[in-house]
């Protein structure tokens, strides 16, 4: 397989699709925005791809909540095929809004809560990634790149348990910006194929896009998970 | 349903701030819960199911009997949310017929029904948009029984005389002048009938002077008796003067239109939505930010960042000194900022560039500049409309929302505005302007013109679309948010969101299954004609039939008197200043230069992945940039903003603010690494009401300074806007005038983007030194502000050396050899060193000052300077890379200390504790 195929599922309000197709394509994927609309009328378009991604935004103006609107629509009308995607072991990514979707649809345990300040935040954030089943992140010690959320409080009743089960993928290294459960910012279901995170690995994907580039300071670049996933498509 | 937080809401923290900034102390704590009202048989636990997240969420059908506030949205404001319920129950197949939300605040404390009231009105309801009670209130479900109402009033113009035309100006709030209203009854006598509601609320709104800017286009008389040229022609004839390459329309159309590379052209705008904001911040400066938006998708350009420029009365002011019917500066700003957030995240635009300023002037008349940068492949413009092409809108469906806008923001306000202006406010939609983006960006070819709804609605946007071609319309084709609306409403609503294109008949399928693709209703109106009418239906029913040529000609050109102002331009002693440390953490502490993070941060400015230079600079990510850059992340060139604005400069001396603040915007470019000979610039104003011949003067005053700056500069205008009549009308009969507000964004080139250079310090051993001259000219300055003392003082003059100054530093910076670059503006060369310090947490130890003396040199804001760090081995290239001297100041250490001549050292966490942020 040259380029794995990666659907980068868009609702009404999903706004990072074009950054995240930006960054899988630069780590070696065909990226296809695809919406919503058209997956609930053709949801044999998840048997040609190898990856789905569901990117970030405000799908529905976080109406009801951030990611439910998505979510419902995603398990009401093409819940059987995206399972059955899941199942055959194929890689899935929520970020930040995909995140939400994807805890909401409970293909990952927890929620997303409003964040400890009340509003929504941008600055940049450094990741830890610890060991764990996430196929997103191995090889990867760090990651340096933005958030941009207001609901992004991770909340599990036991974090413990979840880093036990090898289900925490990312930590938030320093500050913990937004009060989430044991600085959880990214958790992978038991399986490792399907990560959700809340801060944003495709807007640093070139040296330029890092804060310390204009002081000659280099990153640890996000592009290595789109990287990882790409990789493990291709091998799977 | 009541909906509560299983943990602390974040929400009651904020509240609990603000009720006690109101002087509500005796409130203990607030909690809050979101209502959700549905009507119509459904399963009450599928829907739960909906409603709450188990996780995070509570949820209780019975109605509470608790002491609370409970607020809800008026019939016809937006419910984003009751829409969402209705689409997430049909999706699991249990619709409902009704839905509507609201707020419940549980107030604890020793509170009296009158303190719950003044939480209510003064804090929890907007009377604009919402309604409160105590307890339990009834939800208000959309009346879709309400019948349509095609009805048109003809009024009687013809035969009234001056007061009787006076009455029906106020009494339908057009905000003409009697000159005018003597035109439209001379027009309507000379063919024999009377005017419609439809046709006199559709010139009222296209010769308001939000539309016609009548100010700028008058005959103006100075008291001299000498003419001046109408402002905009002076603005023109200068952008004509530098005849610059990269100028591909400016002043036409939606926005300006520029090149800064070969096949790719980028258009800008910049907007005000000042009195929408001023009674409702939220709404007002949310929409803004969609308007600005969208006039750049209405010049065919993909939008890719947006600015925001604020102005607020101090924070801090005291309850007491608030005047009747307005909304505390706090508030304001909590408000607008969430606005701004709002839409710009919502959208998925980066907001990049901006600037937030505080004056007590500002106290009734909040400021709101919005601007937006888009791009578009260079094509040959739109072509169109052509006769036959239809008339379609896109978008968010009409209703009675945003009434007469142009002609409210044409006129003063005063304490009763924010009741009777309600409707003239909304709630923007930024997830249908995103689906437009979309549809827009794959529409290419479908359509022969474009653009956008913005104030009076289809009126103005299909009237200017149709000025040289003629259209038949058919108003009860429009969608609507509700039934009932009559001709006039739905000929003039300002219901945002919505874009008008000219396509072709061949081209119309296509277009309708693109929108239907991404959820966007398309709908066809009627066609454009090619006679030369405008000509407006509801069925069969003529409610406007207008000869185009008076409705965009026919106002008669004002005639203006204006009294030019006589500034004090002696340079004088210099101030005294016996304690340079506190005068300095004054000034870094003073709410115009202190951080600006905790605003900042509420913007998303990461999105796109396109931002190099981001507003937050340095070590700590919390330093200002001079500007901002921006560039596609696969391009190796691109873009950097800049803003200047000085309304002290302009309360004493127009003419030099306006040149100060041109070249402020400019240098702000120049500094992070952009090309001085490719900037663009956008000029807007608020100000008074220029019927008071000073306040015209001022404004004359003010455009001289602009064109004479632009042409130094060899940087043209390419649009711009004007805000008058920003003045409140207090119930004591005072007048309050904003002070003279020009804002100019400069937009520039950036040839490449891998040597762009910040302020913050770099390395420790560098040495830092001042490019450019320093005067004494403390007219205006911030160093003024804090010393406390009135002293003689001249606004700063232009430096005719500035020009060739900023193209060899353009030069220097390219090299790479620059390693951090600051402007220098308000509170001068300490203060910017300070920033410098700041941003990069390092030290500076300073042992020589330039002339003229050492206060001067401090704080005097003389323009066209800048401070560099070079190492100590590059004085001599700069200086001739420069070709004139520069002061070598000092050098950066390792130290956390800032030394400077005339001033004990000051610790750099003291600095950083004066600036505002964390150490």
């Amino acid at each position: 397989m040259s380029r794995p195929v990666a659907l980068v599922l868009a609702a009404a309000g999903t706004n990072r699709d074009h950054d995240v197709a930006f960054a899988l394509d630069l780590a070696g994927a065909e990226s296809r925005i695809i919406l919503l609309s058209d997956l609930i009328e053709r949801p044999a378009l998840l048997d040609g791809a190898q990856i789905v991604v569901i990117a970030g935004g405000f799908s529905y103006a976080d109406a009801l909540g951030a990611g439910r609107m998505f979510a419902l629509q995603l398990e009401h009308r093409v819940g059987d095929v995206l399972q059955s995607f899941v199942a055959s072991s194929r890689p899935v990514i929520g970020i930040c809004n995909g995140f939400q979707v994807l805890t909401r649809m409970g293909l990952l345990p927890g929620a997303l809560g409003h964040n400890e300040s009340g509003h929504f935040q941008c600055q940049w954030v450094k990741l830890d990634a610890p060991i764990s089943n996430c196929i997103w992140t191995t090889g990867i010690s760090a990651i340096d790149c933005p958030i941009a959320h207001g609901e992004g409080r991770y909340t599990h009743p036991d974090p413990g348990a979840l880093t036990a089960a090898g289900q925490v993928a990312l930590r938030y290294g320093g500050v913990n910006p937004n009060g989430s459960a044991d600085a959880i910012a990214g958790v992978c279901d038991p399986t490792g194929v399907v990560l959700g995170l809340m801060p944003h690995p495709e807007n640093h994907v070139i040296a330029r896009q890092f804060p310390g580039f204009t002081s000659g300071a280099r990153g640890e670049i996000g592009l290595a998970l789109f990287e990882q996933g790409v990789r493990y498509a291709k091998e799977r | 349903m009541t909906i509560r937080s299983t943990t602390t809401d974040p929400r009651a923290a904020v509240l609990l701030a603000d009720a006690h900034a109101l002087g509500l102390t005796e409130i203990s704590s607030i909690d809050v819960a979101d209502l959700v009202f549905v009507a119509g048989g459904s399963d009450r636990i599928e829907l739960e199911s909906l409603l709450v997240d188990p996780l995070l969420q509570t949820g209780d059908w019975t109605v509470p009997t608790t002491a609370a506030i409970e607020t809800t949205l008026l019939p016809g404001v937006t419910d984003a949310s009751a829409q969402a319920v209705h689409l997430a129950a049909e999706t699991i197949g249990s619709p409902v017929s009704a839905v509507a939300t609201g707020t419940r605040y549980e107030v604890h404390g020793a509170v009296d029904a009158l303190t719950m009231s003044v939480l209510a009105k003064r804090l929890l309801a907007n009377p604009v948009i919402e309604r409160w009670s105590l307890g339990s209130i009834e939800p208000s479900f959309i009346d879709a029984e309400a019948t349509a109402d095609s009805g048109v009033e003809l009024v009687d113009i013809e035969d009234l005389d001056d007061d009787a035309l006076e009455a029906l100006n106020r009494e339908r709030g057009l905000s003409l002048d009697l000159a005018e209203l003597h035109a439209i009854a001379a027009h309507f006598r000379s063919i024999g009938r009377h005017p419609t509601d439809v046709e006199l609320e559709t010139l009222a709104q296209t010769w308001s002077e939000h539309c016609a800017h009548k100010t700028f286009r008058a005959r103006i008389t100075a008291d001299d008796g000498q003419a001046i040229a109408p402002l905009l022609q002076q603005l023109h004839a200068a952008t004509d003067a530098i005849a610059a390459p990269f100028l591909r329309s400016a002043f036409v159309g939606n926005a300006g239109i520029i090149s800064f590379s070969p096949g790719t052209t980028i258009a800008l705008k910049a907007e005000t939505h000042n009195h929408p904001s001023a009674i409702e911040p939220f709404g007002g400066s949310n929409t803004g930010v969609g308007g600005v938006i969208r006039d750049v998708m209405g010049a065919a350009h993909r939008p890719i960042a947006v600015t925001d420029i604020l102005c607020f009365g101090p924070t801090d002011l005291a309850a007491a000194d608030l005047p009747d019917g307005v909304l505390h500066p706090r508030l304001i700003e909590a408000g607008v900022v969430a606005g701004v957030a709002d839409y710009g995240n919502k959208i998925g635009l980066p907001t990049v560039a901006g600037a937030v300023l505080y004056d007590p002037g500002y106290i009734a008349n909040p400021l709101v500049y919005c601007g937006c940068i888009g791009i578009a492949d260079e094509t040959p413009p739109t072509s169109g409309p052509h006769a036959g092409d239809l008339v379609v809108v896109l978008g968010g469906r009409t209703g009675r929302d945003g009434l007469r806008g142009a002609t409210f923001s044409s006129a003063t306000m005063d304490a009763t505005t924010g009741d009777v202006a309600g409707a003239s406010v909304q709630i923007g939609d930024p997830i249908t302007e995103k689906l437009l983006i979309d549809v827009l960006r794959e529409a290419g070819g479908m359509f022969t013109a474009i653009t956008d709804c913005g104030a009076g609605g289809l009126s103005s946007a299909i009237g200017e679309m149709a000025e040289a071609v003629g259209a038949d319309v058919d108003l009860a084709l429009a969608p609507l948010k509700y039934p009932g609306l009559r001709p006039w409403e739905i000929w003039l609503s300002e219901a945002q969101e919505r874009m008008v294109v000219a396509v072709a008949e061949s081209e119309w399928l296509r277009l309708h299954e693109l929108c239907a693709r991404h959820g966007v209703e398309a709908t066809a109106l009627g066609s454009f004609t090619g006679d030369g009418v405008l000509h407006v239906r509801h069925g069969d029913v003529t409610v406007l039939q207008l000869d185009t040529h008076f409705l965009h000609d026919g106002r008669p050109q004002r005639e203006m008197h204006a009294v030019l102002p006589s500034p004090n331009r002696n340079v004088g002693e210099p101030p005294e200043c016996n304690d340079v440390a506190t005068t300095l953490l004054a000034l870094l502490s003073h709410p115009n230069i202190a951080s600006k993070e905790s605003v900042i941060r509420r913007y998303d400015h990461e999105i796109l992945g396109s931002t190099v230079v981001r507003p937050l600079i340095g070590s700590h990510r919390d330093g200002h940039a001079d500007g901002v850059v921006i560039a596609d992340p696969a391009d190796t060139h691109g873009m950097a903003i800049g803003i200047g604005v000085n309304p002290w400069y302009g309360e004493l001396d127009p003419e030099r603010m306006a040149h100060a603040v041109v070249d402020e915007a400019i240098r702000n470019v120049v500094a992070v690494g952009a090309d001085p000979a490719n900037v663009a610039l956008l000029d807007n104003f608020s100000w008074g009401d220029p019927r008071r011949p000073s306040t015209l003067g001022d404004l004359a005053a003010a455009v001289r300074g602009c064109c004479e700056a632009s042409v130094a500069h060899g940087a043209p205008f390419v649009s711009g806007k004007d805000s008058l009549n920003n003045e409140y009308l207090g119930t004591d009969g005072t007048r309050h005038s904003v002070p003279p507000t020009l804002v100019i964004t400069a937009v520039a080139h950036v040839p490449d983007v891998s040597v762009v250079v910040t302020p913050d310090l770099k390395r420790a051993g560098d040495v830092v030194v001042q490019v450019g001259t320093t005067a004494c000219e403390f007219g205006g300055s911030h160093f003024a502000k804090v010393h406390g003392q009135a002293f003689e003082a001249t606004v700063p003059a232009p430096d005719p050396d500035a020009p060739m100054r900023y193209r060899r530093l353009h030069q220097a910076l390219r090299s790479g050899r620059v390693v951090a670059c600051h402007d220098l503006s308000e509170g001068g060369l300490a203060v910017a060193l300070s920033e410098m310090a700041i941003a990069g947490r390092l030290g500076l130890s300073i042992d020589t000052l330039p002339g003229p003396d050492p206060i001067s040199a401090l704080f005097s804001e003389s323009s066209a300077r800048f401070v560099c760090e070079i190492a100590p081995g590059d004085v001599d290239w700069l200086v001739e890379q420069l070709g004139e001297p520069v002061t070598v100041l000092g050098t950066v250490s390792a130290e956390p200390t800032v030394a400077l001549p005339e001033m004990r050292p000051v610790a750099l966490h003291a600095l950083i504790t004066a600036f505002g942020v964390g150490s």
